[in-house]
């Protein structure tokens, strides 16, 4: 008699008793509920770095998002930002809209403003797409102080925002407030990223970045999806300018300069390409490490600051993500070693 | 004995006062005075870095030689890029962390411009403002901003008078920095031709710090058949312009920003014989005027650079001038005594009377009140020679609006 | 008419600069396929260290000579030290050590030499015969310079045993190493043939546009988008591409929008070109099969 030996479906793995799904949310909870925290444990201004790390949190995602996803470089994010926060800027100061009402306005002239500038951008590639974006960085602070829209924008002396205080009945203070703000705009727009980039549509953006002919070969309508990606990162970048706005109170034509837009490329990469939670550690790192540069010399702090970049280069070219992924790697066949198959 | 029980009382009572001087005035101890600024020292603006700095020596000078009233001055200088959103951050942390006693000399104005309403509502002196927008000086809605130098407005409807008085049909353009600088210049000088503004400038043109030269622009002014020119830009760009209008064979006649007039940084790099004729207004000493070098206060501060600031370079006029508002400051912390709340510091600022800084051009004097947030409203009018700044005139008081 | 002359003169002298940078630019993107962010202020750099040999009294040619050696050893050594490193690296982690780079070189210039600015010396004479109101004797001067140096860049790559390996080592690493090529110093050459020609773009440009740490910061950006326009694996395009953007800025400022939008309209112009041409007007057109 012959037997056949059949496989039986492989469990799922178990990590020290328990399934990986647990894990994560296990783990994104504590996450959230260390971020809730956070506000009644930081003085003031340590609380508005942090809200303004959520900001470039949410740009990072939208950047990456386009550029490590789906392979389209941008050099021209600040451009977005400045829109979203231009916007929600006019609104507030001629309109009187409520601050939270502005948010999602933000976020839909960018939509628009994105998928207008990526159908034509479709037909460019690495470097030229790369200039063409660098080019949109480069003219906004001029576009901005036009004369012929000063009367919107206040020209170069740009627009006050008054600072939002918390919903009458709770007991924060308005940097408290605006933190929490951020942060309830923050986690939806990850849980929405992370839907699609897990799904059909992330995996059509990374079939495009990797191989656009055998994508377009399987039936992946690539000018579709690149130009929608185009959109939504813009639109995750306005949001983010808008909260930014309020978080900085003022808008200015000089807050928005290429800088701007090189600081948002190097906080991917240093997070991590193709990354979610790259997106967070990039923006700690844009946040934070120029303060620390410019603490260890006084001298040439940019010059730390760039050793840092070639620094962090060479031993996480994967980014912090990758580290991480790689030692969440190990540390889980470590775990699992024990396992029968 | 009682001796001895009132003297311990006393010390006592003395002891119990200080910590809470202490929590009245913020950055204020027995021993040290702590003072917040923001700088540019990279970016764009990086070359006015070097006002923190010598702002820096000097009060390591004053500390030197014992301090205001013993205390030590500790001057905390963080770069702010010169983007508005870092200086935001950077205020708040020399308030919020660093507990400064007050503001001083925080450079630019959309960066003071995000800062202003914050320090107001926190009641925190904004004290000296580096720059020259018109728009610091109101007591009535912005009690704790105040400025130093003599502002662009005023010194454009200076130029303007000039032209209406000497060259009333005279065909005027404008080369302008397209920011807040150069626009200030261009509001200043339609007030100051009034209604004559619109038919006599026959030109305005602008460029950006990123473009590599003015060369096209001046062209298109000439072009435009302009017989008068305006210049406001910064140090390179006004080189640029001197030199260009030199090489086209055009001779108008010519208005500087007294921003951009040092010898060493513009004229000389410019061909001094290129740019003679020009005419512009000036409130300081330029260090490297052979007319200046015997004079008693450039010679203080000459000596002061070599012992405090010896990289600084002595051709700047930014040295000058940032030597010039930290002795201003020195003065109004002397006038407050041993009250450095806030409110005095706030106070004395406003209670200059014909100060007399060495490095400010004779016969200009320093003076506010609760009214008066205009530090320095004189200039003098002065002509370049080839050689040197000869001044012409009398002493204009600019009418701070 | 002569007001649009004017524009246009002036144009192609800025254009000058722009296309000696552009050169540097093409030259390290055939050697290596990379666009590098530093050319910029190494070309900066390698001005200033000119400037610091004729602050110390050496004849001018002397100290132009010094500092193309400087140049061209500085390429090398940056790229042997710290782009080799990285070479495998994807291409966004080397464009942020790129940008690490440039950083690093601008706050060393700054740190080092302050930010007042200098004048720079022109080799050509203020009053030779070529000059006129139009254009000054140096902007001449420094376009015959460019052109030179194109013509000696293409020659090189075109007819010389080392320029062809070059290239073979840019453009297939894997086969040009089966064939004898040192691939890793083809590309350090590179890097020191661009080096060496943007000191010389900078050296020109710095009597115009007078030296100081933040000189080249406009100035690559239109180096950038004229190489792109011109086709960024073309010398003879990326010279021509820095004429075009020179004078094309120059008349859209003048007569078209006017100052205030005069760098927006110029960038907009070239993504136009680009969107027609998406190779620029002189590259080579890739077809890739499937």
């Amino acid at each position: 008699m012959i037997t056949v030996e059949t496989s039986r479906p492989a469990a799922a793995r178990h990590y020290a008793g328990l399934s990986l799904r647990t894990w994560r949310i296990a783990g994104i909870a504590a996450l959230l509920a260390a971020a809730c925290v956070l506000p009644f444990s930081l003085s003031s201004y340590h609380l508005f770095q942090a809200t303004q790390v959520l900001v470039y949190a949410i740009v990072l995602l939208g950047l990456n998002m386009l550029t490590g996803f789906n392979g389209q470089i941008s050099l021209g994010h600040g451009a977005f930002y400045a829109i979203g926060a231009y916007t929600a800027a006019i609104l507030l100061d001629k309109t009187g809209m409520p601050y939270w009402a502005t948010i999602p306005f933000a976020g839909l002239v960018c939509l628009v403003a994105g998928f207008l500038f990526g159908r034509p951008a479709l037909r460019l590639e690495g470097h030229y797409l790369a200039l063409a974006t660098f080019a949109l960085a480069v003219s906004t602070p001029q576009i901005l102080k036009y004369k012929h829209l000063e009367s919107w924008t206040g020209g170069v002396q740009g627009i006050i925002i008054s600072k939002p205080d918390a919903p009458a009945g709770l007991p924060l203070d308005s940097d408290q407030w605006l933190y929490f703000f951020c942060l309830i705009w923050t986690a939806p727009l990850f849980v929405v990223g992370w839907n699609l980039l897990r799904g059909r549509t992330g995996r059509a953006m990374v079939a495009i970045r990797d191989h656009p002919m055998a994508a377009a070969t399987m039936g992946i309508d690539t000018a579709l999806y690149k130009s929608l990606t185009f959109g939504v990162s813009a639109m995750y970048t306005g949001i983010a300018g808008a909260l930014g706005a309020l978080v900085a109170q003022f808008v200015s034509p000089d807050s928005f300069g290429f800088f701007l837009s090189i600081s948002f490329l190097v906080g991917i990469v240093i997070g991590g390409i193709a990354s979610i939670s790259g997106a967070v550690f990039g923006a700690i790192f844009i946040e934070f490490v120029p303060n620390i540069a410019d603490q260890i010399s006084k001298a040439a702090p940019w010059a730390i600051y760039g050793i840092f970049l070639i620094a962090f280069m060479y031993l996480m070219p994967m980014g912090v993500a990758g580290v991480v992924r790689f030692a969440a790697a190990r540390f889980a066949r470590l775990a699992s070693a024990r396992r029968p198959g | 004995m009682y001796a001895r029980r009132a003297w311990l009382a006393a010390a006592a009572l003395a002891a119990l006062a200080l910590p809470a001087a202490a929590a009245d005035t913020p950055g204020v101890t027995v021993s040290e005075i702590k003072i917040g600024q923001t700088m540019p020292y990279s970016g764009p603006a990086s070359a006015y870095g070097t006002i923190g700095k010598a702002e820096t020596a000097y009060f390591n000078m004053i500390n030197e030689q014992g301090g205001i009233n013993g205390r030590k001055l500790n001057l905390i200088s963080l770069d702010d890029g010169y983007s508005p959103p870092k200086t935001v951050e950077q205020i708040r942390r020399l308030v919020e962390q660093e507990d400064v006693a007050f503001i001083f000399q925080s450079l630019g104005t959309p960066s003071n411009t995000a800062i202003q309403k914050y320090l107001n509502a926190k009641k925190v002196p904004q004290l000296f403002v580096a720059t020259g927008a018109s728009k610091w000086g109101d007591p009535e809605h912005f009690h704790w901003t105040m400025g130093w130098q003599p502002d662009y407005r005023t010194e454009a409807r200076i130029y303007a008078k000039y032209i209406l008085k000497e060259k009333p049909n005279a065909k005027v353009a404008i080369l302008y920095q397209n920011d807040d600088f150069g626009k200030d210049y261009l509001i200043g000088l339609k007030e100051g031709l009034g209604d004559k503004a619109a038919k006599m400038i026959v030109q305005e043109a602008s460029y950006e710090v990123t473009d590599p030269t003015v060369d096209s622009q001046v062209v298109g002014l000439q072009s435009a058949g302009a017989d008068t020119l305006v210049t406001a830009a910064t140090p390179k760009f006004a080189a640029q312009t001197i030199r260009k209008v030199f090489d086209i064979g055009w001779k108008p006649l010519h208005f500087m920003t007294n921003v951009s007039i040092s010898v060493a940084s513009v004229m000389t790099p410019a061909g001094p014989e290129k740019g003679v004729g020009i005419i512009t207004a000036s409130y300081g000493k330029d260090p490297t005027d052979p007319r200046w070098k015997d004079d008693a206060g450039m010679k203080q501060w000459r000596d002061f650079m070599a012992k405090y600031y010896p990289d600084g370079d002595q051709a700047d006029a930014s040295n000058v001038y940032g030597y010039g508002v930290a002795m201003t400051m020195v003065q109004v912390l002397k006038q407050c005594g041993n009250d450095l709340s806030r409110e005095n510091v706030m106070k004395q600022a406003a209670n200059l009377k014909n100060l007399d800084v060495p490095t400010l051009l004779p016969g200009i004097k320093i003076n506010t009140s609760p009214t008066d947030y205009y530090p320095i409203q004189q200039m003098q009018l002065q002509k370049w020679d080839g050689k040197t700044w000869v001044l012409f005139g009398d002493v204009i008081s600019g009418e701070g609006s | 008419m002569q007001a649009l002359m004017h524009q246009v003169l002036s144009g192609l002298a800025n254009g000058g600069i722009y296309a000696s940078v552009a050169l540097a630019l093409v030259m390290i993107y055939q050697a290596t396929h990379h666009v590098n962010f530093a050319q910029g202020e190494m070309a900066m750099f390698s001005t200033y260290v000119c400037w610091m040999l004729l602050q110390a009294g050496l004849p001018y040619w002397l100290a132009f000579i010094l500092t193309l050696g400087f140049a061209f050893t500085a390429g090398v050594a940056i790229e042997r030290i710290i782009v080799r490193p990285v070479e495998q690296a994807p291409v966004l982690t080397v464009v942020v050590v790129f940008i690490g780079l440039l950083i690093i070189i601008n706050s060393l210039a700054g740190w080092l030499f302050s930010y007042t600015i200098k004048a720079f010396p022109s080799p050509f004479p203020s009053n030779a015969w070529y000059g006129s109101p139009f254009m000054s004797p140096h902007e001449v001067g420094m376009i015959f310079v460019t052109m030179v140096v194109l013509a000696l860049v293409f020659a090189f790559f075109r007819f010389t045993p080392l320029g062809l390996a070059m290239r073979a080592a840019a453009q297939n690493p894997v086969s040009s190493r089966l064939v004898g090529i040192r691939v890793g110093w083809m590309l350090a050459m590179g890097w020191g043939l661009a080096g060496l020609i943007g000191s010389v773009a900078g050296m020109m440009a710095a009597p115009i546009v007078y030296l100081d740490p933040n000189m080249m910061g406009g100035i690559l950006l239109y180096g950038f988008a004229a190489a792109l326009v011109g086709g960024i694996d073309n010398p003879w395009g990326a010279v021509l591409g820095g004429f075009i953007v020179g004078v094309l800025e120059n008349v859209a400022g003048a007569y078209v929008v006017g100052t205030e939008l005069k760098l927006t309209v110029a960038l907009v112009i070239i993504i136009g070109v680009l969107l027609v041409k998406p190779s620029g007007l002189f590259g080579r057109v890739l077809v890739t099969r499937v």
